[in-house]
């Protein structure tokens, strides 16, 4: 008996063992990229402690924060178009049945499923067809449409998980339909709402792929631009900026991870 | 008397995704059958070339390719996804554990290539310790093969196949496996007829979530492989912006996306009828997801629903 239990223990210690590995695997690149960021040389042999490239990130690199801006701008904004349109269907059909909900829920999800390399050359094939120079509008077009899924799929999770007789009682006591939307709907969906827009604002900054065929010139996003730094001649001020990057992301999403969390709870 | 709203709500968006995703569709499904242009675009005459063409002995050989480098990907990333997700729902401390599998992947995408290739680049950092250690006295090039895609594809999606094996895992019954030991069965015996069996479903969603995205990789084979790791998604994008073939990227998109949605089936439908023993069906799933889209996703149900239902079978192999 006592055998047995001791087994199983060391069974979970081999996983341990694995996942504290992979944890090294996965830690391993940012490591390099942090390390390397103070290295003063420009390869990878390490020749000695030094800020010059965060000195050149922050006085030397305008195109770079040229990317940085274009990739908020197309982040903030297919994230509130993605969210205004996603949750305005979610509440839909969630909260009505009509016809044709069925195809308007199986639409709503399948640009997740598609391969993004086809769904970049479609809409390549399609802004050329049309005659839309590609640039930033065409960009966030198509960031607004490959986040559309997640917010609707979210806010549509949220709004299952409530009891549908509140409207009925918002209703009941002579509240109409926007009063209903804005006073119950919207307070109660709000926590898929926000991490609707959260979910969309990363996918918008990560996105290469999709965004590298709808591209056009004056229009290179952050990863577009560190792409063309790997294509073209590395520079260590990447390392630095991802160093930068990971610090910020860290540093602004775990608080928001919690409020997010707490918002959740008090809902 | 009240009005049904609905549609009104759901309009704009419905709008939106017809113009900006079912369009391009099928537009893309057109191309497919008409003739190439001259310099890139295409003729409006009716063809199935771009189809005979995917019979190319060059293409196929690149669509083997891509499949045996998703395969082994998926198969190398499920191996140590599973025991990952194993220690993160038996551990004390799941959500530290968890938000340490998260927080690489808060880095770009971009970014984390790059960083793979100072690691294993010529003046790299695998090569700045193999000199130093005397291992080597040249430097070794890692790079630029189907090996360093392998890895950096697996090291992309460990997370994708981690959180929903750990989601299922953590939904499973652990006396069920001690009722399998005292029943006489050993370790691995149990591990293999109880434990598997009963996380099907967060087997399937981790090999949805990694070998779908795989099988369409462009970025990595790109950046991380040479010759002999040029995938579909490559060809694909050559086609269109380098020879400037629309009518057979199109077709070759049509046969990925295809392929990709058929395999989904195929492992959904399996999973399925696995489960339809006795299904404590529990939908809604309340991991602690990731910011991000492996989290969102196992938050919503995937591609296809396939997270939802986790199926835990009642029976107990003796």
């Amino acid at each position: 008996m006592k055998g047995r239990a001791v087994g199983l223990r060391r069974k979970s210690s081999f996983s341990d063992t694995i996942y504290f590995a992979t944890i090294l695997f996965l830690f391993l690149p940012l490591f390099v990229l942090f390390t390397y960021s103070f290295n003063a040389a420009k390869g990878g042999t390490w020749a000695g402690l030094s800020l010059v490239w965060y000195e050149k990130l922050l006085f030397e690199s305008p195109t770079l924060w040229r990317a940085v801006f274009n990739s908020a701008v197309i982040a903030l904004g297919s994230a509130t178009a993605a969210t205004i349109l996603g949750s305005l269907a979610a509440v839909g059909t969630s909260r009505y049945r009509f016809k044709g909900r069925g195809p308007i829920k199986a639409l709503s999800s399948m640009p997740m499923v598609l391969p993004e390399i086809v769904v970049g050359v479609s809409l390549l094939v399609f802004f050329a067809g049309v005659g839309l120079k590609l640039g930033m509008l065409t960009i966030f077009i198509a960031h607004a449409t490959f986040n559309l899924p997640f917010v609707f799929l979210l806010v549509d999770a949220r709004l299952d998980e409530f009891d549908p007789s509140v409207i009925e009682a918002a209703h009941d006591l002579g509240a109409d339909e926007l009063q209903t939307l804005l006073r119950v709907i919207l307070p109660m969906a709000a926590p898929g709402i926000a991490s609707g827009f959260l979910t969309a604002v990363t996918l918008s900054l990560e996105d290469f792929v999709i965004t590298f065929f709808v591209s056009g010139p004056g229009s290179t996003t952050l990863p577009l631009y560190i792409y063309s730094a790997i294509r073209f001649g590395v520079s260590p001020v990447i390392n630095a900026l991802s160093a930068v990057m990971v610090c910020g992301t860290i540093a602004l999403v775990y608080p928001l991870r919690n409020f997010l969390k707490a918002f959740a709870a008090r809902a | 008397m009240k009005r049904n709203y609905g549609p009104l709500y759901a309009v704009p968006q419905s709008a939106w995704l017809l113009v900006f995703f079912a369009a391009p569709l099928v537009i893309i499904v057109g191309y497919s059958f008409l003739e190439k242009g001259l310099y890139g675009g295409v003729k409006p005459h009716l063809s199935l070339a771009a189809y005979r063409e995917l019979a190319n002995p060059a293409l196929l050989g690149v669509a083997f390719r891509t499949l045996w480098v998703s395969v082994a990907a998926t198969v190398v990333t499920l191996i140590v996804a599973l025991p990952c997700g194993y220690s993160i729902a038996r551990s004390h401390n799941q959500s530290l554990r968890l938000f340490l599998i998260i927080v690489p992947f808060w880095t770009n995408f971009l970014v984390r290539i790059y960083a793979w290739i100072s690691i294993l680049g010529n003046e790299g950092f695998l090569n700045d310790i193999l000199r130093t250690l005397g291992v080597t006295s040249e430097s070794v090039q890692f790079l630029y093969n189907q090996w360093a895609v392998i890895l950096v594809l697996v090291y992309m999606y460990l997370p994708y196949a981690i959180l929903p094996l750990f989601t299922s895992i953590d939904k499973f019954d652990f006396s069920l496996l001690e009722a399998a030991r005292d029943l006489g069965a050993s370790r691995f015996a149990s591990y293999r007829l109880v434990l598997l069996p009963n996380i099907r479903s967060g087997i399937v969603t981790a090999v949805l979530f990694t070998f779908i995205p795989i099988f369409g990789a462009y970025a990595i084979p790109l950046l991380i492989g040479g010759k002999d790791s040029y995938m579909l998604g490559n060809l694909i994008a050559d086609q269109v912006t380098k020879t400037r073939n629309w009518p057979l990227a199109a077709s070759i998109s049509m046969a990925v996306t295809l392929l990709s949605g058929l395999a989904a089936v195929v492992f959904l439908f399996r999973s399925r009828k696995g489960e339809a023993v006795a299904e404590v069906a529990e939908s809604g799933m309340d991991s602690p997801g990731p910011v991000g889209r492996g989290g969102s996703a196992s938050g919503t149900g995937g591609p296809a629903g396939a997270t939802g239902a986790t199926g835990l079978t009642l029976e107990v192999p003796a």
